[in-house]
């Protein structure tokens, strides 16, 4: 059998996916209180458009994008503006927030959506559209869609490359929608080949999914798109972008650049299917898939959940805890965030809910750096994080400038593999951030 | 034979030793680089601490820009204070001003772990900033000293040192005035105050006086009982947080009552 494309080093971190892969997606129940946070994606946070006491119908705009690199927000369901409260999200940054007491009527739920032909639609309008219902990435990055689906000017798309690659352990929300929403996927695919005109159009699915991958295929063949299923090797990080690129196109992208300097734009498949629901049914972005996994999780399952609905809520779906965890993490547990309050909303890049049991969490003593090299040969970037860390630990922020510190992924393949259990990710978030202090100076 | 052997020996190494040495000598005259009277007298008046304050890599490159004319600003240098300020003035011929009185870092937190109530257990990366990244730290109250001790790592005298149950102190006798613990603090709580200062106020809380009150039974509540009581600007009130007027002279004894006055004993006596 031909070696499955990937890039190099990475890491095999358990996968922990059978806890949900054999579920149905269950759908979880409206939340009483919707707490609806206005930054939920990268750039400006969006400006409120409501006040305490206000009513406001099933996806109703109630926050304004605030620039270009921002997006809208609306409500999840309709009901009475309680309060506009100040929330920590799970990255630990605060944002303002607007909770929504649930009365009312649904516009859109369990009712038949009308079908827009979006054909006849000039690019202008489909981008605008996908703006107005505030898509954004549901990888977890959630960068504005329709900010990444702007070509700038001079620059021309050859790959358009779809990440269906999930590679973080416990997550099965993009294999979940693929079995279930393929066709859908595949026009939102469409969708965006007639914004980007691109040469190739290549869906990257890591090996562990192949059913996905088959009805993908099968479906493709059908529908007659010219869209190519690329099977990855299964390792961790394959989902990240330029891991994901490398793989495909063999290409690097430079350092500091953006993967379109190589001629190639990315976008997670369950960002086609908001796309779709965007542009064909003019729906906004309410609701996601979450998976909710974890040792310490009762009955684990993938949720469909509307935006707002608190962790609580959906733990209780779940039937509660096992035991208390020790650790509760917004995303996966490779990158994603441990937070510590269970009334933090689901967002709309909240791609899962892991709940690890002590016993998971293995707590550990910081030792010094032996020297060993492992964390070398686990980054994807290429990097030397000891060297990295070290000049963070003597405050040498220049020199780790100069060693490439802002080419750090933060995948957190060094920390898996430190033997000394170094928190290589959280010094480099730390040397980030004085690099950024430095440079407003 | 064998003690002629010793003495060649000996001999052997002086004599080539000395060859070298004359070597040395002359090479050292010969090729000697006249090295600037006034950077070496100005690296003399300076400190030597290399603390990096005045915005230079160290003490020398301040003299050598002073020399070459390139900085002007004779006040730099915050560890040398009044006396390498004078000797500074009188090698480059310009007179200088009094200085400011000397300032020292004092953090303005006594929430330690049994006053001040916690978000959740940190168990990651032993640095402030870190910690600052998760949820604005955690402690409930964002301002407060989080005690990882960032300050103790850029601090270049080792003034600064953990109290043991989760603050840091500064020994204001060791302090140099760089500032460098000032600036790493992401919480704000370090802040500079008059060397002579006799009282300080022990919080930094910015939060509303009652959660405040919630987070701390050490927190400034911003009563504004000092600022009323004593109207003459000793004490002023902003963001729900007390400062002192240092510039207001004389006012021991002011501060003394309004010390007792205070509700939360924030008012704290040096």
């Amino acid at each position: 059998m031909r070696s499955l494309a990937t890039f190099p080093r990475g890491i095999h971190p358990p996968g922990g996916k059978g806890l949900t892969e054999s579920t149905e997606i269950r759908t979880a129940a409206l939340p009483p209180v919707a707490i609806i946070p206005l930054s939920q994606h990268i750039g400006a946070p969006a400006k409120c458009l409501v006040n305490p006491g206000d009513t406001v119908q099933e996806e109703q705009l109630i926050g304004e994008a605030s620039g270009f690199v921002s997006a809208n927000i609306h409500s999840s369901v309709p009901g009475t503006v309680k309060d506009i409260r100040e929330i920590y999200l799970p990255n630990g940054m605060k944002s303002q927030a607007v909770a929504i007491e649930l009365t009312g009527e649904f516009t859109r739920l369990g009712k038949e959506s009308k079908r827009e032909e979006w054909k006849s639609l000039d690019n202008d309008a489909i981008r605008n559209r996908i703006r107005e219902m505030g898509v954004v990435g549901m990888g977890g990055a959630t960068f504005p869609t329709h900010v990444k689906l702007s070509l700038p000017e001079g620059k021309s798309c050859e790959y358009f490359i779809i990440n269906a690659v999930e590679c973080e352990p416990y997550l099965t929300s993009d294999h979940k929608i693929m079995l279930t929403q393929a066709e859908e996927i595949l026009e939102g695919i469409e969708i965006v080949r007639k914004l980007l005109n691109p040469e190739k159009v290549i869906i990257g699915i890591e090996a562990n999914k192949m059913d996905a991958a088959r009805k993908l295929e099968e479906l493709i063949a059908r529908m007659g798109v010219d869209v190519e299923v690329a099977p990855l090797k299964v390792k961790y990080p394959q989902g990240a972008e330029k891991s994901l690129i490398r793989a495909i196109t063999g290409r690097e992208v430079p350092s500091g650049k953006l993967p379109l300097e190589v001629g190639v734009i990315n976008a997670n498949v369950g960002t086609c299917f908001a796309i779709y629901e965007a542009v064909v049914y003019n729906k906004p972005l309410v609701e996601r898939l979450v998976t909710v996994s974890g040792s310490a999780v009762k009955n684990p399952g993938v949720f469909k959940v509307r935006v707002g609905t608190t962790v609580r809520d959906l733990i209780e779906e779940c039937g509660g805890f096992t035991e208390e965890p020790e650790k509760i993490i917004s995303g996966g547990p490779m990158m994603g965030f441990a937070f510590f309050d269970l009334d933090t909303p689901i967002m709309k890049g909240t791609s899962g809910i892991v709940a690890l049991t002590g016993k998971d969490v293995k707590k550990s003593g910081v030792t010094a750096c032996l020297s060993c090299g492992k964390c070398v040969s686990a980054c994807p970037m290429g990097l030397n994080p000891t060297q990295i860390y070290k000049y963070l630990d003597f405050e040498m922020i220049k020199e780790a400038a100069d060693t490439r510190l802002m080419d750090c992924v933060e995948c957190g393949s060094c920390a898996y593999v430190c033997p000394a259990h170094l928190p290589l990710v959280q010094m480099f978030r730390v040397g980030k951030g004085e690099m950024r202090k430095n440079a407003q100076k | 034979m064998e003690i002629m052997r010793i003495l060649l020996g000996i001999l052997f190494t002086l004599v080539f030793g000395g060859a070298l040495g004359m070597g040395l000598a002359v090479a050292f005259r010969k090729f000697s680089i006249e090295k600037d009277k006034v950077v070496g007298d100005l690296e003399n008046a300076l400190p030597g601490l290399n603390c990096g304050s005045c915005g230079y890599a160290g003490c020398s490159g301040y003299a050598e820009a002073l020399a070459a004319g390139t900085d002007t600003d004779l006040t730099k240098c915050k560890p040398g204070g009044q006396s390498s300020l004078e000797a500074m003035g009188e090698i480059l011929g310009v007179a200088v001003e009094a200085s400011a009185t000397k300032m020292v870092a004092r953090p303005h937190c006594l929430g330690n772990n049994e006053k001040a109530l916690k978000k959740y257990e940190y168990a990651g990366l032993q640095d402030c900033r870190a910690a600052m990244n998760q949820f604005k730290g955690f402690k409930q109250c964002e301002y407060g000293c989080l005690g990882l001790g960032s300050c103790i790592k850029v601090c270049p005298v080792d003034a600064i040192s953990k109290t043991g149950d989760g603050l840091v102190k500064v020994d204001a006798d060791l302090c140099i005035s760089c500032g460098n613990c000032v600036d790493i603090c992401p919480t704000g709580v370090m802040k500079m105050i008059p060397f002579d200062a006799d009282y300080y106020i022990a919080c930094n809380s910015k939060d509303k006086g009652k959660d405040t009150k919630g987070n701390c039974s050490v927190g400034c509540i911003g009563c504004k009982i000092c600022e009323k009581k004593f109207p003459e600007g000793a004490f002023v009130v902003q963001d729900n947080l007390c400062v002192i007027n240092y510039d207001e002279k004389d006012r021991d004894e002011t501060r003394a009552e309004a010390a007792e006055k205070c509700p939360v004993n924030c008012i704290v006596k040096i």
